[in-house]
């Protein structure tokens, strides 16, 4: 089942990602996929995340769909352009997608391939649009398709974007253009999120918050310093600081950070990033 | 408004003079003289570096504005010295490099990098307001072009990348889109801003065939 379908019978939607690797041994990431069969209702599948390439995002969701596992396919504007995009949409649909989060994607700079020409020919707003017209049975220059492919189609937003308001304006337009469920960045403040919540409680989308796995203080402060949008409290970072089990620690944050804005929202997007393996143990201990 | 260059490294320069024993050097008396990268006191150093590095320089000269039809001219009455030289090295923007080769049968190259056209923010620092896309957004973005001067090119709104009206890319950045918020919510349009932005047609910009422009005038 979809995202959209799954929030529509009020379950509390839980996804997770899996970062396909750089190369074409898919062994572990296929193992860490597994590991959250049955605990999560998706997986997203990253597109080159920090603009570093890596095996794409389409070939992985089919992967995923051939072991009978819900994929969400990750889509950036940042390396192809429209015909490209929206060829790989109709290829998509026709591998069995159906979940598509639509991204503008990052800078190119902040990868492993600086020198790469960035397209950005469209963004997450027009990426939706995009793919909306697909849905219509019309391309982009509105000609006609042999056969519409039918998405769920996704978006993210940074609740913790300083100032807030014109990332606002943007999210209504995500959803204007067609998105049915939004998945946000790394939230660590629920007393912000349930503010941010409460800013977007009009725009009647479901909304994943965002659960980023704290490895250590150290990353708690490079993320407060690189990441932007993203504030880790002090008192979380005092925490991971003095835990003595620090996987167990970090585990235990996330759980409560779930817990403590389950209640807020109507799911959430689990973000590993390398620690896939205590997926199962977060939702366990988020009592989901 | 002027051509943003700097030099290319001097290695470069020599690989691409590679073939050529003796050169003639041309700099440009308009913006390359502005930014110090192409008057006549960088002619004068290029022509010692050429020619410790063991090349001829058969002449050189500094042509008012090397992007303009007077270079044909300029290139006539120095003919005896550039013609004596196995290649012509231009110290000036791609304009006056390409200008140059017009009007001339010798290889031309470029000792310069041709960055953007700038506008002046303040004494000697230039920022890039315009690509040339030919098909002008700025009534939607509150008269600042977000093509240019968001890292995306982003239309419609900020990423997540935009901190306390900076871009993430680099904090020395602006981000456009909060300068574009803020100048529309003091005019009073930030409803604008929840129009979804029509997908930029292209077509228009150098993505679509070279371009070319004829004057036409009533006359005509």
């Amino acid at each position: 089942m979809t995202i959209a379908e799954l929030a529509k019978q009020g379950k509390f939607v839980i996804t997770a990602e899996v970062g396909p690797p750089k190369g074409v041994d898919i062994q572990e990431m296929l193992e860490n996929a597994e590991l959250m069969r049955g605990k999560v209702d998706a997986i997203n599948v990253t597109d080159q995340q920090s603009s570093v390439m890596r095996l794409g995002s389409l070939p992985v969701c089919r992967l995923l769909i051939e072991r009978d596992l819900e994929p969400v396919f990750q889509v950036t504007c940042r390396d192809r352009n429209r015909i490209a995009l929206q060829s790989d949409l109709l290829g998509a649909y026709t591998l069995g997608i159906k979940n598509v989060l639509c991204l503008t994607g990052d800078f190119i700079a902040l990868g492993d391939h600086p020198q790469a020409k960035a397209v950005f020919d469209l963004d997450s707003v027009s990426l939706l649009r995009a793919a909306r017209e697909l849905e219509q049975g019309k391309d982009l220059s509105g000609n006609e398709l042999a056969g519409a492919p039918n998405f769920c189609l996704g978006a993210v937003v940074t609740p913790g974007a300083d100032p807030l308001e014109p990332q606002l304006i943007k999210l209504e337009k995500k959803v204007k253009a067609g998105a049915q469920f939004i998945q946000t960045q790394a939230v660590y403040e629920p007393e912000k999120f349930e503010a941010f919540m409460k800013s977007i409680a009009h725009l009647n989308v479901p909304i994943l918050v965002g659960i980023v796995l704290l490895r250590s203080a150290g990353m708690a402060r490079f993320m407060n310093k690189n990441v932007a949008g993203v504030h880790v409290p002090d008192s979380l970072i005092q925490e991971m600081e003095q835990a003595e089990k620090r996987m167990q620690k970090s585990v235990e944050i996330a759980a409560r950070l779930i817990k403590d804005m389950k209640s807020m929202c109507q799911g959430v997007h689990i973000m590993a990033i390398g620690m896939e393996q205590r997926v199962p143990e977060i939702i366990e201990a988020a009592e989901l | 408004m002027i051509t943003i260059t700097e030099q290319k490294p001097f290695e470069e320069v020599l690989k691409s003079l590679e073939k050529s024993q003796s050169v003639y050097i041309i700099g440009c008396g308009a913006c390359a003289t502005m930014l110090h990268t192409g008057g006549k006191s960088e002619v004068l150093a290029m022509k010692e570096k050429l020619e410790d590095a063991g090349k001829t320089v058969t002449g050189w000269m500094v042509i008012p504005t090397a992007c303009d039809q007077l270079t044909e001219v300029a290139l006539i009455e120095s003919a005896g010295a550039i013609q004596a030289a196995d290649s012509i090295l231009v110290m000036s923007c791609a304009f006056g490099v390409q200008t140059a080769g017009f009007y001339t049968a010798l290889p031309v190259f470029p000792a310069l990098n041709t960055l953007f056209v700038g506008k002046e923010e303040g004494p000697g620092h230039f920022i890039d307001v315009c690509m040339q896309c030919g098909n002008c957004v700025l009534a939607s973005t509150a008269g600042v072009c977000p093509l240019v001067r968001c890292s995306k090119s982003l239309l419609n709104g900020p990423c997540g990348g935009s901190v306390e009206g900076k871009c993430e890319v680099d904090s020395r950045i602006p981000c456009v889109w909060q300068t574009i918020y803020d100048r529309l919510a003091t005019q009073g349009r930030l409803a604008e801003l929840e129009e979804i932005e029509p997908i930029k047609d292209w077509g228009t910009s150098s993505s679509g065939a070279p371009r070319r422009f004829d004057v036409v005038t009533s006359d005509d």
